[in-house]
């Protein structure tokens, strides 16, 4: 029993320990800290403002029923399922490189699904009815909606990642090494549940057949696609981050190994864009609307034209750097991280989502552009989010090094607190290698 | 690490100054937190611990709805100062409701709409309407085609014709199908209800419905006093809140007690029928049995309406 009550008072230590880490820094993590909560209380501020007033105040209507609420919990499901493209090549492929950046992708994984659920809840015109959704308490419509599925796959998805992170961290901490058959089985479900995640996404869009634009078999492999190419690609960005603020090691070659997944992701990705235009405007059926409204506007409307377009350009430059050995020095490798994520933004987001509603079922044209207010509810999110994964790293990196563990004092501890003790690790960054020919 | 060597307390020992330091940036994010919550202090009416432990429709005794009902009335009398009857209509045994919808004789008109609008309690402002009628080119039944906006100085115009299209009541209904936590659900008489105290707001079923039947309460729907419809029942006309959905129920707190939807009375031009299906002898089951060509809408998609256009053929 004592034995028992050690390992909560161990428990509860570590939790606490971590959670003061989270609030000391040096200067640069206060204002990137200070910034991030500035724009995240104009997001609740924003979002105050809806839940009095309704919806109205985005730019929603019955004819576009979903924005970009929508439009960015489909992009952030992408990230999250790309942890594993971190995790796959390590533990089914047994890569050293990556061995020790997993859970990287994983502290991401988790941070965007909060994101997720955050731009779902914003979405609901009743969030004070919430409960009608938790399973066995409310009237949970399993398996028939596929709304249902995403609440199912999205909060398993959490709690795994949550689980793996925390014992993984937790084991470091207390040094020893983690039990294989506590964390390992959880692993590889992990890995078909990322892939799930996904796919039930693309599902609740898939499922509708009164939505020609969406009711194509293709847009399931698209989902994946895109999400495998922008999800790493935001790893890559976010490991030199990592390595740039802290002295945390980071090889070169780890990130090398990343732009093969993107690289080739990007290429499926490219590929099946082009099958999709291809059936739409060979065949023109009368579904061709949608695509058409698109990429070429309709009957004179094309708010979205520029915007696809501006994708489309910014995918085939960065498919085109990433096949190119160029890719191989950083700077180019981020350009592209940075083409392609922005790219697949626009097209998983908005020019998945909006076209589905343009023209309505009964052939009417309304344009959509979200509102300020929702724009600022979207910022917020963003800025919760990175603020998440911030702190996440903030706990990770310390006991990951070591640097932060049961067995030390409070004494030793005070080095790891220390504003000090955090600029003598950002004074020295690793040093960045040339790229590993 | 010369900082290591300042002197610092030991963990869990706060000195003055850190104390003062976290406090005020304590104060200050709290303050910052409560003036970004400023607008919920416009924030009347929305929920009460009654309203938000309400159960089901499906699962609530008959002296738990009776309560509910009261409770309605009293709201209703409070914002509107008009006492309503509120009731919750029963379906019928052995009625399966229909409608039929003469293509012929629709002049576009757009009564039916208004009607609609009256008896049903939709929000005036912003306006909410069930009914969309088309202003369709001769020859074609591509809605593509259909003009929503026409404001002639008289219909019908020559060449065209006209189709109102409301919720289709479909027996596989994707609004239903797709809602994640049963807020709507199909009636044994064939009716499509919401119940509008368990949706959660998601529009789901909205991008679902392949007709556009559906309409969501963007905002607290508002209607003046003196144009309350005060006969009201739980799934049909009762005003609805800010952020759920609502549509066309086929006026089941009309014609779940033997009369004729709103639209159907009000069309001048004689182009809706409504009635029992089952009953052979009913003139919707005449009409299906005896018109040579009727159309459910979007028939592809497996939906299977119970709204039938036809023609006078």
């Amino acid at each position: 029993m004592s034995s028992l009550t050690t390992k909560a008072r161990n428990y509860l230590v570590f939790l606490w320990r971590c959670g003061r880490i989270a609030f000391v820094g040096d200067w640069r993590y206060y204002t990137w800290m200070g910034l991030l909560t500035i724009i995240i209380l104009l997001g609740i501020n924003a979002y105050a403002k809806q839940f009095v007033y309704g919806l109205i105040t985005t730019g929603m209507s019955d004819q576009v029923s979903w924005g970009v609420y929508i439009a960015n919990f489909t992009f952030m499901v992408g990230v999250a399922a790309a942890a594993a493209m971190l995790v796959i090549p390590v533990y089914i492929y047994n890569n050293k490189e990556l061995h020790d950046l997993v859970i990287f992708g994983e502290l991401l994984a988790v941070a965007a699904i909060l994101m997720c659920l955050a731009f779902v809840t914003v979405d609901l015109g009743r969030p004070d009815r919430f409960w009608h959704l938790i399973p066995g308490v409310g009237k949970f419509n399993f398996p028939g909606s596929m709304l249902s599925w995403d609440v199912i796959v999205l909060n398993g998805y959490l709690l795994l990642n949550v689980h793996i992170c925390g014992y993984l961290l937790y084991c470091r901490y207390n040094g020893r090494h983690p039990a294989t058959w506590f964390y390992i089985p959880f692993v590889f479900v992990a890995i078909v549940w990322a892939v799930s995640i996904h796919t039930v996404t693309a599902f609740l869009y898939v499922g509708l057949g009164g939505r020609p634009f969406w009711n194509s078999s293709i847009v399931g492999p698209r989902f994946l696609a895109s999400a495998f190419t922008a999800g790493p690609a935001l790893i890559i960005l976010a490991l030199q981050v990592i390595r740039r603020y802290t002295d945390y090691r980071i090889s070169d070659r780890a990130l090398l190994t990343l732009r093969s997944i993107v690289q080739v992701s990007m290429l499926i990705n490219v590929f099946l864009l082009a099958n999709e235009i291809f059936k739409e405007f060979y065949t023109r059926t009368s579904h061709v609307a949608s695509s058409q409204y698109l990429l070429f506007g309709l009957h004179g409307r094309h708010a979205l034209v520029p915007w696809i377009w501006t994708a489309i350009a910014f995918n085939f430059i960065s498919m085109g750097l990433l096949v190119l050995p160029l890719t191989k020095s950083l700077k180019f490798l981020n350009f592209a991280c940075v083409l392609a994520i922005v790219g697949i933004w626009i097209e998983k987001g908005m020019g998945l989502v909006v076209p589905g509603f343009v023209p309505t079922p009964l052939g009417e044209i309304v344009e959509y552009s979200p509102s300020c207010n929702e724009t600022l509810v979207c910022l917020g999110i963003w800025a919760f989010g990175l603020l998440c994964y911030t702190i996440f790293l903030r706990m990770a990196i310390p006991i990951l090094q070591g640097r932060l563990s049961q067995a030390q004092g409070s004494e030793t501890l005070r080095e790891v607190y220390e504003p000090g003790a955090a600029n003598a690790f950002a004074a020295n960054p690793a040093p960045i290698t040339d790229a590993v020919s | 690490m010369a900082d290591a060597n300042r002197s610092t307390p030991p963990e869990g020992e706060v000195s003055r100054r850190d104390f003062l330091k976290t406090s005020a940036v304590l104060a200050s994010g709290m303050a910052a937190l409560a003036a970004s919550l400023a607008p919920l202090r416009d924030l009347k009416d929305y929920t009460s611990v009654e309203k938000f432990l309400q159960k089901h429709y499906k699962e609530m005794t008959p002296e738990e709805m009776q309560k509910v009902l009261e409770r309605i009335a009293r709201e209703v009398e409070r914002q509107y100062h008009v006492r309503p009857r509120v009731r919750d209509y029963k379906p019928m045994d052995g009625v399966e409701f229909v409608y039929c919808l003469n293509l012929t004789r629709c002049i576009g008109c757009r009564k039916c709409v208004h009607a609609c609008v009256a008896e049903n309690n939709q929000s005036r402002n912003p306006e909410i309407q069930y009914i969309r009628v088309l202003k369709m080119p001769h020859g074609s039944l591509d809605l593509e085609k259909g003009d929503h906006n026409y404001a002639p100085e008289s219909v019908p115009e020559k060449g065209f014709f006209y189709m109102p299209v409301q919720c289709q009541q479909c027996k596989n209904p994707p609004c239903v199908k797709v809602c994640p936590v049963k807020a709507t659900w199909q009636e044994p008489d064939g009716v499509t209800v919401i119940d509008y105290d368990w949706c959660i707001g998601c529009r789901y079923c909205e991008a679902a419905c392949p007709y556009f039947a559906r309409r969501f309460n963007w905002t607290k729907p508002s209607i003046p006093k003196e144009r309350l419809n005060a006969d009201m029942s739980y799934l049909g006309n009762r005003p609805r809140r800010q952020g759920v959905m609502e549509k066309c129920h086929f006026c089941v707190q009309r014609t779940r007690q033997g009369k004729y939807p709103a639209c159907l009375e009000v069309c001048p031009a004689g182009a809706r029928k409504f009635g029992n299906v089952l009953d052979p002898e009913s003139e919707v089951s005449y009409i299906l049995r005896n018109k040579r060509v009727f159309i459910q809408l979007k028939e592809e998609l497996g939906t299977s309406p119970r709204f039938f256009y036809y023609f006078d053929v």
